[in-house]
This record gives C-alpha cells, structure tokens and sequence, in this order.
C-alpha cells in the first residue's frame, strides 16, 4: 500500500510495537542475560549469600571442555555429533523413500501418508514412553525372534554401554583439525577442476600451512586435561535407540517436505525427459533428483536444528541420568535446576544457541533473500 | 463340483494379472512393510494398555490381552486428569491469544510493511529456532519476580510469547496471497487500518487461523522443558505427568500406555480430522514450505 508515514502506517506500527518488544525482551535481551550468566561463577550458594555473582570470563566453558569434572558435557557433545548425523541421514533414506514410493499413483496414498505422519503431530514424551517399553531389552524388540523360533536379540538397546569408534578427547582438536585439512584439499582441488586458479591457490596455501601445523604444531594436548590419561570417547552404541525413535517421528515430515516437492514437478517436465530418451530411473536422476536438492538441504537444516536440541525425547527415554545417550539440552537442564549450578548452565546454553545459530542463520538469510526476490 | 469353482474364481484374477506387473508389487510392499513399522508402537499401546497389570508379563509383551479390562485406563484417568484438565486450560487461551497476536503481526507485515520491517521480521523469526535453554535462566528469574512461576498463568504467557515468530510468519504469508488491490478499494471508500481488518481480512481469515491455531495446539500441547521447568505440582501440564508416571519407581506398564494413549488423544484426533491443515502448518515451519 501507499508509503510515507499516514496515520494508518503509524496505527499499524503501534499494533505490531507489542510483540516487538516482547520478543526484544524474551528472545534477545534473555539471550544476553543468560550470555552474562556464563561468564560468572552465579549458582544457589551465592544466590542464598546475596552477594553478587563474581565475574570469572570464561572459565565456564574453559571447564566444560577441559575441566576433569565435565566429562558429561564432552560426552554430550560426543553424542550430539554422531546422533544428528544418523538422525539426518535415516530421516532423509526414510522421508525420500516414501516420498518417492507414494509418488508412484498409489491405490490408498491418504491412508499410507496418514500412518507415516501421525507421529508428527504426538509428543515426543508420548514417543519415549512407547519406546522405551519397546526397547525394553529383556523383552520388546529382543523377544520378537523368538516368535519364530529363534533365539532371542541380546542387543541391550538404550542401556548398552557398547561403544564404538573409540577415541581420546586429548585428540579432538586433531582430529578437527584433520576433517578440516581434508574439507580444504577437496575444496582446493574442486576450485583447480573449475580453473579458479587465484582461489584454489589460496586454498592450497591453507591446506599446507595447515598439515605444517597439524605436523609441528601441538594440537594434540589439551590445557587442563592430563596428556596422560587419555579420556576415551567414541559413538555410544546406545544411541542407535535414540535415533530410531526420532527417526519414527521424524521421517513423515520429511516425507511431507519432498512430497510437496515432487507434486511441484510438472508431468510435463518428466514428460520431457522421457521424450528425450530418458527410461524412468532416468527420470529421477536427470529430474527429480535435482530439483529436490533445495528441500533436502531446507530439511537437514530443519532436523539438524531439532537433534542440537533435543531434549524430551532422550529425557524420557534415558531419565536423565543415562550418560550413554545424554545430550547437552539434559545437562543444561539438570546443572542448572537440579545441581544449581547457574553459571555452568548458561555456559552449556550459550554452547547450544551458538551450534544452533551457526546452522539457522544462513539459511534464514537464504531463505528471506530469495523471497524478497519475488 | 469342487473343481469348476477355483477355475470360476481364477478367471477375473487372470484377466487383472497383467496390470499387476512386478515392480507394482515391489512398490506396494515396501509401502506396507514401512506401515507396519510405523504402527508396531501403535499396537503395543493398544495391546499394553487393554491388559491388567498381571496379563504384563515380558514374555507375552506382544500378545494380544487373553482379557480385554479397561482397569489400566480406568487408573490412568486417575493419575493425569488433573494434568489433562491443566494442559486443556493452558493450551485453549495460550492458543487462542497467539492466533489473535500472529493475525494482527501478519496483517502488518505483510500489507503495512515499512521502513525497517525486513530487519525486525527476520530478528523475530530467529526466536523460533533457538534453543530455549538459552533464555531459560532469565525466564524463571523475570517469572518469580513477576508471581507467575510454577502456575498455569505464567506458562500461557510463555506460550504466547514464544509462539509470535510462527503465526505472525504463517500469517503473513497467509495475507501476502490476499491480493493488496482488495485494501485499496477499501481504502478508497475511506476505511482505516482497523476497518480494512475487520471487514475485508478476517472474513477471509478462516483457513489461516485453522492452521494456526492446530499448530499452536498441538505444539503447546505436546510441549515438555517449559512444562517442567516453570510449573510446580499440580500445575503441571500432561506430558511432565505422563514423564513423572513413566519415572516412577514401580513400572506398570500397561497404565503407563494407556497414559501415553491419553495425552496423544487430543492431538492425534486433530490430525485425523485437520491433517491438510495440519501438514501445512509443518511445511509453514521450514519458512517457504
């Protein structure tokens, strides 16, 4: 509608002041509080004391990843990696799969879209009550076999302490730094195959002053923690529960994500392909599969937010003390509600917006930059 | 005799044989095999939940109940109706409030943008991805000093307020399709910002608000870490009861699925009957949908 300052425009403003400033105050200034929270030693001692909280920078999270009484936080972390990248690539096999199976002019698509999304709309402590009587391992799961007359599984799903991939916590900046060597070379040699030579040789020049580092350097001790006592992590086996509960919940939306995508493919463009001498695996490789690439990313970014999150599910399901599958959102919950130990919580909460952030912002930057062009 | 009937029988099943080339059948049977891996827990909270305590024993985990007893919901209803009541009067005003709040956001939003609205929208939306552990500290400490901790009250208030990005983005797109040219008119036959709303959006506002107010429903419904944070006993909603009933130090599990059964109830009948709205409001949440 018309611009410039009418007194509607300023009506409407007033309207919406409101729940700007509620979101100021509730998202944001809350965000700084807790942010300032973090950098203090603020827990129910002191708050009984009624002496002010002492300002420490940033020991809190100087301890929760070298401090030999945060094992559960490194554990955590442990966990959250490996749990959102199964969680991710499960929800995408599933959600593809029955997006593209129920693109095949199916007899009864409502009813099998109706099964595979009702999770959706249930809580996910409904889901982690269900499961965990299924993944009961004395019976559930483990007893199906037996209905065949097998022997019975012995896997000991969520309570296994069976742990793969075993590796020191000394050694994670190492191996960080490794990942990210290998990301660089790829990278550098993507950037020499496409002849963008200025940028493949900036890359080159990264990837060597990286290997003189990981080489000479000394990423492989810790400050804090003793070199000589490696603290062993790895993917906790446990989590395999974890991750097909969510993924229970969770594929139908991706499922409803490529669904909506693959009904925007006109048949005329599949029609098209096949003119082309294209057969229908063709179809889908040449077609379907490129123009889904942009909700397959929109959906890791969705279910990678979820999973840095999660938080009902594994309570539920692990009671909170199972550090075999606990995630920072649990810790963060019982360092600063049950241990009071404020400042710690913070810090864990602050660790948590900023893996949250580092995956949110680019993608609502992305998403709010191609709407404006519309 | 016998023999001219399985010929009678075999002909029509003869004549479709062909339709029913290998990869249909491919098709279908994954199809079916992915539902009945979606409906295994579907059945064991039926089949949990309509035993006695008694009939639980781990062997027979998967058999269906040798009597059908309704002992286990009866127990049930009394362990979370409280809770249940709680969640109702929680969700029913939490919801109705942010639906009215996101319909007035999107109106703005999207037919009186101004100077600015496309750095506060984008700084709103980002509320609705954060991890609320980050502002979960504040929040408890801004409640006690406010005298809304641990009661219903002071989590309607959460509800609403951390549920503006959503339905002021469902909204606003939601009005974005109203084409502008229907304001104008009104305009011209000098209606103001009030008027226009009044009279020519909310007419047109029904399925926008059906979705909005499904997806804040179930979302608050199904809710767990304000629940158990900010409310004290009694005041706690459904799902933190139906948790408390699953961390109890005797297991019994067949009250403990009908429990699940009852807080499912209320969401999973508004998808059944809703879903197309439902599912629009999922799609809504990953921005473009």
């Amino acid at each position: 509608m018309d611009s410039g300052l009418t007194r509607d425009r300023l009506i409407a403003i007033l309207m919406l002041l409101p729940s700007i400033i509620l979101v100021a105050i509730f998202v944001y200034g809350f965000i700084a509080w807790t942010g300032y929270t973090s950098l203090t030693d603020s827990n129910a001692l002191q708050q009984l004391s009624g002496l002010p909280a002492q300002f420490i920078g940033l020991k809190n999270y100087n301890d929760l990843f070298t401090g030999g009484l945060n094992l559960r936080f490194r554990m955590d972390m442990v966990n959250t990696v490996f749990f959102t990248i199964m969680f991710i690539l499960v929800c995408l096999a599933v959600g593809m799969g029955l997006a593209i199976l129920l693109d095949q002019k199916i007899k009864g698509e409502a009813v099998f879209r109706t099964i595979f999304l009702f999770p959706m709309a249930l809580s996910f402590v409904v889901t982690g009550v269900v499961w965990k009587w299924l993944f009961n391992p004395t019976s559930g799961f483990n007893v199906l076999p037996t209905i065949i007359g097998l022997p019975a599984g012995g896997f000991r799903w969520f309570i296994s302490e069976e742990r793969w991939w075993p590796f020191a916590w000394q050694d994670v900046p190492l191996i960080l730094s490794i990942i990210f060597l290998g990301i660089v070379i790829f990278a550098a040699l993507w950037y020499w195959s496409k002849r963008r030579s200025q940028a493949a040789a900036l890359l080159t020049a990264l990837a060597l002053l990286l290997l003189a580092w990981i080489t000479f350097g000394s990423p492989r001790s810790l400050s804090g923690l003793n070199p000589e006592r490696p603290e062993q992590h790895g993917f906790n086996v446990a989590l395999i529960a974890v991750v097909i509960a969510a993924g229970w919940q969770m594929s139908g939306y991706t499922m409803a994500m490529y669904l909506a995508g693959l009904r925007g493919i006109s048949e005329e463009l599949r029609e098209a392909a096949r003119v082309d001498g294209c057969n229908e695996l063709g179809v889908y490789r040449h077609v379907v599969f490129p123009l889904l690439a942009p909700i397959t990313l929109s959906a890791m970014i969705i279910l990678g937010h979820i999973s840095l999150k999660i938080f009902d599910l594994v309570y539920t399901i692990g009671g909170g003390d199972n550090l075999y599958i606990d995630m920072p959102g649990i810790n963060m919950f019982f360092t600063t509600f049950r241990s009071n130990q404020f400042g710690q919580g913070a810090a864990i909460a602050m660790l948590m917006l900023i893996m949250v952030a580092v995956v949110i912002i680019p993608y609502l930057a992305s998403q709010l930059r191609s709407e404006t062009k519309l | 005799m016998n023999t001219t009937y399985p010929s009678q029988a075999s002909a029509p099943a003869g004549q479709s044989a062909p339709r029913l080339r290998p990869s249909r059948v491919v098709v279908y049977g994954a199809l079916i095999i992915a539902a009945i891996f979606f409906l295994i827990p579907v059945y064991m909270v039926l089949v949990t939940s309509f035993k006695s305590i008694d009939q639980v024993s781990i062997s027979t985990m998967w058999n269906l109940p040798t009597a059908f007893t309704l002992e286990s919901f009866s127990r049930a209803i009394n362990r979370l109706l409280p809770n249940f009541i709680n969640s109702v009067l929680l969700v029913v005003p939490a919801t109705a409030l942010s639906a009215m709040l996101g319909s007035i956001n999107g109106y703005v939003l999207s037919k009186w943008t101004f100077r600015g609205a496309n750095v506060i929208f984008p700084l709103m939306l980002f509320g609705m991805f954060i991890p609320y552990q980050a502002i979960l500290i504040p929040l408890v400490q801004f409640l006690q000093s406010a005298g809304l901790y641990g009661g219903i009250p002071g989590l309607i208030l959460v509800h609403v307020v951390y549920g503006i990005p959503i339905t002021t983005l469902i909204f606003r797109n939601y009005y974005a399709e109203v084409p502008t040219e229907m304001l104008e008119a009104g305009r011209v036959d000098g209606a103001g910002f009030f008027r226009l709303y009044w009279d020519i959006l909310l007419p047109l506002s029904l399925p926008g608000f059906v979705v909005v107010i499904i997806w804040q429903f179930t979302q608050i419904w199904n809710e767990f870490l304000f629940g158990v944070t900010l409310t004290g006993t009694g005041q706690q909603p459904i799902t933190v009861a139906l948790q408390n009933l699953a961390g109890s130090q005797i297991v019994e599990w067949n009250v403990q699925m009908a429990g699940a059964l009852m807080t499912a109830l209320p969401t999973l009948a508004v998808y059944i009957l809703l879903g197309r709205y439902f599912i629009r409001g999922l799609l809504a949440g990953s921005i473009k949908g």
